[in-house]
């Protein structure tokens, strides 16, 4: 669960909090071009670093830390299967290469989960669903978004009384085989579906009282702008893209082995 | 019994819910536990049954710690209501529903029989025993949970804010059902923020405010303490007002229950008339 952690947005303020979501997607966007275009280890461990300071600077190291333990997982498996799969083909005597390849298919992924990570930990729902808004997206589906989106947290506590009702009920959730622990987890889920049925109904009404959909130009109370920190980081964006297009065109990327080869 | 000594809770997002509290409930107590909101009530209460282990201090029920025990080991003894027990019910029937904690208790087949008919009764929800629990209204969804709680006969009940959304009737029915309990030596805690329902039943009231026990006695010496009550951000019973405030043609000022009340009127009319 921990990976989904990385996801949740805290309330703080720091510049990259600031930045505007919209930019700060198409930011995210290019990163993930640039990890899907390289498949060596050099590119990918820059692209890595790249990020570091946007964390840094956003104050939710700790938070993005435990979205990276939450990929270990994923990683690991990632570079196991990948490992084995190529040094099956490639044969033992290219060892340091299939570990290289491995390990740069494994970077890739986490790159991946790092830049959305730092995405969804630094934009609050409410500026997401304002993004979408304002890229012209029907409201409807912005609002679904937004709502899905805000109501993890809420389910997660229901849950958690849910689970501590059917504990003071004598359930034991560890109990049993494999089977029967999935079977213990019965009483749970279903008053928690049934229970966010009635939910989305009941603010369903609630919204239709509110006059959800009277009129067609909804305005809004906030509107996104773009500040400095935005073209700076459109500017970033572009460069990044820029450099890796021209350097993947241009050049030969060297691994990491033969790097290490010339240098000692 | 249930026992705390020094108790102290901090959640793990650092609120700090419980700041050394003491205290000590004797077997066949009632025992109403009142304060603002935030100041503790739910979560001492969950440390009863060992849903929350203390993190300074300790809770013991029965001579077992609770942090040595799992809480369905606890839950034989202590049965909880919670606040919004209808959200927790699954299953088809109310039939099954009941027996739910009795299977996994491992009672035998016809004692489970036995002890759902029993609950059923109780709670007067016999005619439902096919029913599905969600067809049911919000009341009888609450009498449901409250029988599949009673249905393991647990020496302990623990209710959390039973009278929130329930209509006269349905308090009045479980006052009653209160004091059935208290005949039968059950340990009865309730946490309530409705004043004129702790007066009619006269518990041992325990006030909380910010994590802290500030009073612990009789509901009619605390309920009609203003000064005590207000740090709880609690007003007294609507009577009691009334005799404090007419407490100049002296009249007692402890007095928290309508019969009470019409007595000593009556009393202070008669000595007028002579």
């Amino acid at each position: 669960m921990s990976v989904f952690e990385g996801l949740k947005f805290r309330r703080v303020y720091s510049p990259i909090h600031d930045l505007d979501p919209r930019i700060k997607f198409i930011y995210v966007c290019a990163i993930f071009t640039v990890a899907i275009i390289f498949l060596e280890l050099i590119p990918l461990m820059i692209l890595f670093l790249i990020q570091i300071p946007f964390v840094v600077l956003a104050g939710v190291k700790r938070e993005w830390l435990r979205s990276m333990r939450g990929a270990a997982f994923l990683a690991t498996i990632i570079f196991l299967t990948n490992f084995i799969f190529s040094y099956i083909s490639a044969g033992p005597e290219n060892t340091a290469a299939t570990v290289e390849y491995a390990c740069a298919l494994t970077l890739r992924f986490i790159v991946l989960v790092e830049s959305f990570s730092v995405f969804f930990l630094t934009t609050s729902p409410d500026r997401l669903g304002l993004a979408l808004e304002q890229t012209h997206i029907p409201y409807e589906f912005c609002f679904a978004f937004t709502t899905a989106v805000r109501f993890v947290p809420v389910l997660a506590e229901e849950a958690q009384t849910i689970m501590d009702a059917q504990k003071a009920r004598g359930l034991e959730l560890e109990r049993g085989n494999f089977l029967k622990r999935i079977r213990n987890y019965i009483p749970i889920l279903i008053p928690l579906i049934v229970s966010a049925i009635r939910r989305s109904l009941e603010l369903a009404e609630a919204m239709e009282s509110r006059a959800w959909g009277a009129t067609k130009n909804r305005t809004n109370l906030y509107a996104l702008k773009m500040h400095r920190g935005d073209f700076y980081l459109v500017g970033i964006t572009a460069g990044i893209l820029t450099v890796a297009i021209y350097v993947r065109l241009s050049f030969g990327i060297p691994s990491l082995n033969d790097l290490l080869g010339w240098l000692f | 019994m249930i026992e705390a000594r020094d108790l102290y809770f901090t959640y793990p997002n650092g609120v700090e819910a419980l700041k050394g509290v003491s205290l000590k409930i004797k077997n066949g107590e009632f025992v109403a536990i009142m304060g603002e909101n935030g100041a503790g009530k739910t979560t001492l209460i969950k440390h009863f049954n060992g849903l929350l282990k203390p993190t300074g201090g300790s809770v013991f029920i029965d001579e077992t710690e609770t942090t040595k025990a799992t809480v369905a080991t606890l839950a034989r003894k202590v049965g909880f209501v919670f606040q919004n027990a209808d959200k927790q019910l699954f299953s088809e029937t109310v039939e099954e529903e009941i027996a739910f904690a009795l299977k996994n208790f491992g009672f035998k087949e016809n004692i489970i029989r036995r002890r759902v008919t029993w609950a059923l009764n109780l709670l007067d929800l016999t005619q439902y025993r096919k029913t599905s629990p969600f067809m049911l209204s919000g009341g009888e969804r609450k009498r449901v949970a409250l029988a599949s709680v009673l249905a393991w006969k647990p020496r302990v009940l623990i209710m959390d804010e039973p009278t929130i959304g329930q209509d006269h009737q349905q308090k009045e029915k479980l006052l009653q059902f209160i004091l059935q309990m208290k005949t039968q030596r059950k340990t009865i805690i309730i946490v309530t923020h409705d004043v004129e329902f702790v007066a009619e039943c006269h518990p041992r009231v325990i006030l909380m405010s910010q994590g802290r026990i500030i009073a612990d006695g009789e509901a009619r010496k605390i309920l009609t303490n203003p000064e005590i009550l207000i740090q709880a951000s609690i007003v007294p019973p609507q009577i009691t007002q009334i005799f404090l405030q007419l407490s100049n043609l002296k009249l007692p000022r402890e007095v928290i229950d309508t019969y009470e009340a019409r007595e000593k009127l009556l009393n202070l009319l008669e000595k007028k008339a002579e």
